[in-house]
């Protein structure tokens, strides 16, 4: 096995504040035009900083423009992206961020238009948003399409709020949302934030829902069931359709967290299947950078009922204006300032338009092919808790053939970063002990797919013989495992000098 | 097809390894009677090289500002932004990866991050800061809702100076909750919050006081003032900060009294982008630190005992505590909050004063400038930042109209927001904006103004 990993010269760097000197200065001298004006005739004293700009609390640090361009340079050394390498982590759908995408992203028609602008001096930026809209509402199956929410758990609010105010309408209350053990923790989070209570459903055995937990579980309290398909074990619910049939007839809503389209598109439409409300998340399915964190977008698809409670504004179309919509009576009314996350946008419809129909529906296929290769080759290996029929984007494997040697899962992955590859997603979904969540997305060749499955035997291996490996892993990296527990007891949230 | 390396002989022995043999195979899960019938009805495919021609197609029908004199603000600023920022974000290491789970090789955006909450910790003088929230809108609900937990009282008092599309989210939010939103009243002369309208209204159900600064009119509050008597009431004070360069000059939030503060700092870093992705805020005290949403990084040491950073304090987030996470936010706004803290570490404690001058110097020119025009005014009397009032006799959008086709965006007509406030323009200028386009503007508005004098004259 040839380790991707190794060692090479990663350079010390200090907190930016250690590198500051007195009187240094970045960028050049900012030049006045203008009269210079006298800040204490303008503004009284007491709204002003009494601190000197020395010792006041704004004390931002004192260095050259290369020093910081080095600084972030050597700190983006010591991270880890799709760029560096495969990073398999599961529901995150770490795909190629086409380099294209960045260069259109930052076309100057795009970057420098302010949102107050006139719509007269914005009609490219209404067509492509009104234009993704429809993209996004004809592979999900829904009528009508909001970009508004900032990432996907922003979404799930927003279809949730969208859901209480259409029964609110219908002059229901219904206090509960379904949601099955394997969803991520932002759905019964985003519940509570939008006024309902949780109700955990327990998956059946297969990993799926079964139609016997929503028949008992489904009464007239409950506003909606929340799932997530194919859900969080990589797996379709194959019921979707009945339960989403008893849903209706109790007068409830099936949301699906939409994390998972990548297996989806141009196969099977959410829509088609009975899902009322779907949010997206642009940077995963749609190739936009995760960004360290974000930036995202998490657009939200409805179906005509639930259509009048989108966010305001709305975008219009009249012959061929484009305009903002905000006489919207029922709307849920604002998530966000603006519109959403419009850069974002930007690069999510370039690649929908590069793709096109045929190029989606092969993401999804190759999506699919990719991880039914890794969970075939692997599943000699590790337990597979479920596997009575082909995954779609991600297989779930445990750590239960490792605790005889006193190896964990964490450890597995901590070794894995050894062979140069990012651990998978971990200890998630919580019904899978120490799962080890894979998602290969389509963008990986068979040869990575290879290096990873090659490189899991060999920990596998390594567990049997030689636990130490794993214990201490990892060794590649600029700092060995990290004390998390003594972040939690001793919080140092900023720098001090 | 983009972005896909397989050639076909690798499909067919990855299907073999698989056990199928079509990919069709790997799909009797989906139901069949409900597959996509033929091709989703979505436009054809683009070779690199065509998108590229149709996208910057798309950008041409937009107007900026390299092709018109803009003098926009209200949340969003345009602020020159150095050229290092956009090199070092487009490091791929930074924007392809993801949230720093797994910190042994995320050092790079965990130390990132820590520095900037540092930055911001600094500027607004608070204790601790956050890794960022959505915008500075959907902060002000975080922070409304947060306030409720630590107060454990239900109701807010907003100031009607509140950015008007903050105070919409704020109220989105809270629908669903049991808080209770009361605006207060700016005062006509000075274009600032009515403290007495505070004290009035705060009362043991009123957990916090949401006060923007400068506010959506430009005008500077008295913070010290209203935290005085909110503190004395036992509510906190939420600060709400969108032109975060103002904090060059002005008295940090912190150091006025406030209890959180929260706001938009795109102004450092970000270009326009039609409104987003920008990137919110959120400061506060040590003490309500275990109530506060978002990601946190904090500084530890590895088993060596080096140095070493790590998300902390997960027990208040979603993954960890599901429904009863202090929020539902996951996904933040770290690449934009990387551009910030690469902008501020650019500009240095004196460039941020010298900007913050320069800021002031243009818009007190600009005011200066405009307030001469016969038939155009001030507003409001108080000190200002970068933005302020103006009121004219003539029919604003017509004003707004006529500047328009001489290429000048000449500000936010307010009757918008504000129905009271019908003939009012919300005039920025930033250090993009020349004296010689401040001085053509000011010669289009007094043409167009006399010319609209004249015509209601007829």
């Amino acid at each position: 096995m040839k380790k991707v990993g190794t060692t090479g010269l990663q350079m010390n760097e200090p907190v930016i504040f250690e590198r500051s000197v007195k009187g240094r200065k970045g960028v050049s001298p900012i030049e006045h035009d203008v009269p210079k004006a006298n800040v204490s005739e303008l503004i009284p004293a007491r709204f002003l900083r009494s601190e000197t700009v020395e010792t006041n609390g704004a004390a931002l640090p004192e260095v050259s423009e290369l020093e910081v361009v080095r600084h972030y340079t050597r700190l983006s050394q010591w991270n880890f992206g799709v760029d560096s390498g495969f990073y398999p982590l599961g529901s995150c759908t770490m795909k190629y961020n086409p380099k294209v995408n960045e260069d259109i992203a930052r076309l100057d028609g795009f970057t420098s238009i302010h949102p107050y602008l006139d719509t007269d001096s914005t009609q490219g930026a209404l067509q492509l948003m009104y234009e993704l809209e429809e993209y996004l509402a004809e592979i999900t199956g829904m009528d009508g399409v909001t970009l508004q929410p900032s990432a996907g758990a922003h979404g799930e609010l927003c279809g949730l709020m969208m859901i209480a105010k259409c029964l609110k309408a219908r002059g229901e209350t219904r206090t509960k949302v379904l949601i099955p053990d394997t969803a991520h923790g932002t759905n019964p989070a985003s519940s509570q934030l939008a006024g309902f209570k949780v109700v955990k459903i327990a998956s059946g055995t297969d990993g799926c829902i079964t139609l016997e937990s929503i028949e008992e579980a489904m009464d007239s309290d409950v506003a909606a069931l929340m799932l997530t398909n194919p859900n969080t074990l990589g797996l379709f619910e194959h019921d979707i359709v009945e339960i989403a049939k008893i849903v209706h007839s109790r007068g409830g809503f099936v949301f699906c967290d939409g994390a998972n389209m990548n297996a989806l598109m141009g196969l099977v439409r959410l829509g088609d299947l009975g899902v009322d409300v779907v949010q997206l998340n642009l940077h995963k399915t749609f190739s936009t950078p995760h960004g360290g964190g974000g930036p995202g977008s998490g657009p939200v698809g409805v179906k005509a009922e639930l259509a009048p409670y989108l966010p305001v504004p709305r975008i219009k179309k009249d012959k061929e204006e484009y305009t903002f919509e905000y006489d919207c009576p029922d709307t849920i009314g604002r998530l966000k300032a603006f519109y959403g996350n419009f850069a974002i946008m930007v690069r999510a419809y370039s690649y929908i338009r590069r793709c096109g129909p045929e190029g989606l529906r092969r993401v999804s296929e190759i999506a699919i092919l990719n991880a039914n290769y890794i969970k075939e080759r692997l599943k000699a290996t590790f337990e597979l808790p479920h596997d009575d029929k082909p995954c779609m984007h991600e297989a779930v494997f445990s750590d239960a053939t490792l605790k005889e040697f006193g190896v964990s899962t964490m450890d597995v992955a901590k070794r894995l970063i050894d062979y140069g590859i990012h651990p998978p997603t971990v200890y998630f979904p919580l019904v899978v002990g120490g799962a080890i969540m894979i998602e290969p997305t389509e963008t990986e060749s068979k040869a990575e797919l290879d290096g990873f499955i090659e490189a899991m035997e060999a920990i596998a291996a390594e567990a049997k013989n030689a636990p130490e490996l794993l214990h201490n892993a990892p060794t590649t990296t600029r700092v060995s495992r990290v004390d998390e527990t003594r972040a939690a007891r001793e919080p140092r949230l900023v720098w001090q000098p | 097809m983009p972005y896909i390396p397989h050639t076909e002989t690798e499909i067919e022995e990855m299907l073999k390894s698989a056990g199928a043999d079509s990919i069709e195979e790997l799909l009797t899960c989906l139901p069949a009677a409900l597959r996509v019938e033929g091709r989703l009805k979505l436009p054809e495919g683009l070779t690199e090289q065509a998108l590229k021609e149709t996208l910057a197609g798309l950008a041409a029908k937009n107007r900026g500002s390299s092709e018109q004199s803009v003098f926009l603000g209200a949340g969003a600023y345009a602020h020159y932004i150095p050229s290092a920022v956009d090199h070092i974000i487009s490091r791929s290491e930074f924007f392809t990866a993801y949230t720093p789970y797994q910190p042994e090789l995320s050092q790079g955006t965990l130390q990132a991050v820590f520095e900037y909450q540092s930055f911001v910790a600094r500027l607004t003088g608070m204790d601790v800061a956050n890794a960022s929230l959505y915008d500075g809108a959907s902060a002000v609900a975080e922070a409304v809702l947060m306030a409720g937990r630590i107060t454990k009282r239900p109701g807010v008092l907003v100031s009607r100076a509140l950015h008007p599309e903050y105070r919409e989210v704020t109220e989105t939010y809270l629908n669903a909750t049991p808080e209770d939103i009361h605006e207060i009243p700016y005062c006509p002369d000075s274009g600032t919050t009515f403290v007495d309208a505070i004290e009035t209204a705060l009362g043991e159900s009123i957990g916090s006081v949401v006060i923007q600064n400068p506010n959506f009119f430009g005008s500077i509050e008295e913070l010290a003032r209203i935290a005085t008597v909110v503190h004395a009431n036992g509510s906190l004070l939420i600060v709400v900060v969108n032109e975060p360069v103002s904090l060059g000059i002005l008295k940090s939030p912190g150091e006025a009294g406030a209890d959180i503060v929260v706001g938009e700092n795109q102004s450092f870093g970000n270009a326009l982008n039609y409104g987003g992705p920008y990137l919110g805020f959120m400061a506060c005290r040590e003490k309500f630190l275990r109530q506060m949403p978002g990601r946190l990084v904090g500084e530890t040491v590895d088993t060596e005992g080096r140095r070493a950073f790590c998300l902390t304090f997960a027990t208040r987030e979603q993954h960890i505590r599901r429904e009863r996470a202090t929020s539902n936010i996951c996904t933040n706004h770290g690449l934009t909050a990387l551009a910030a803290s690469v902008h501020m570490a650019l500009l240095g404690p004196s460039g941020l004063v010298e900007l913050a001058e320069l800021n002031l110097s243009k818009a007190a020119y600009l005011r200066d400038k405009l307030n001469e025009i016969e038939g155009v005014s001030v507003a409001f009397n108080s000190p200002v930042f970068n933005e302020f009032v103006l009121f004219t006799d003539a029919e604003p959008d017509a004003v707004l109209k006529a500047l328009g086709k001489r290429g000048i965006v000449g500000g936010l007509s307010l009757s918008r927001f504000y129905p009271e406030l019908h003939g009012h323009l919300l005039v920025t200028a930033t250090e993009v904006n020349s004296k010689a386009d401040m001085d053509a503007f000011a010669v289009a508005l007094s043409s167009i103004v006399e010319a609209e004098a004249a015509t209601a004259g007829e």
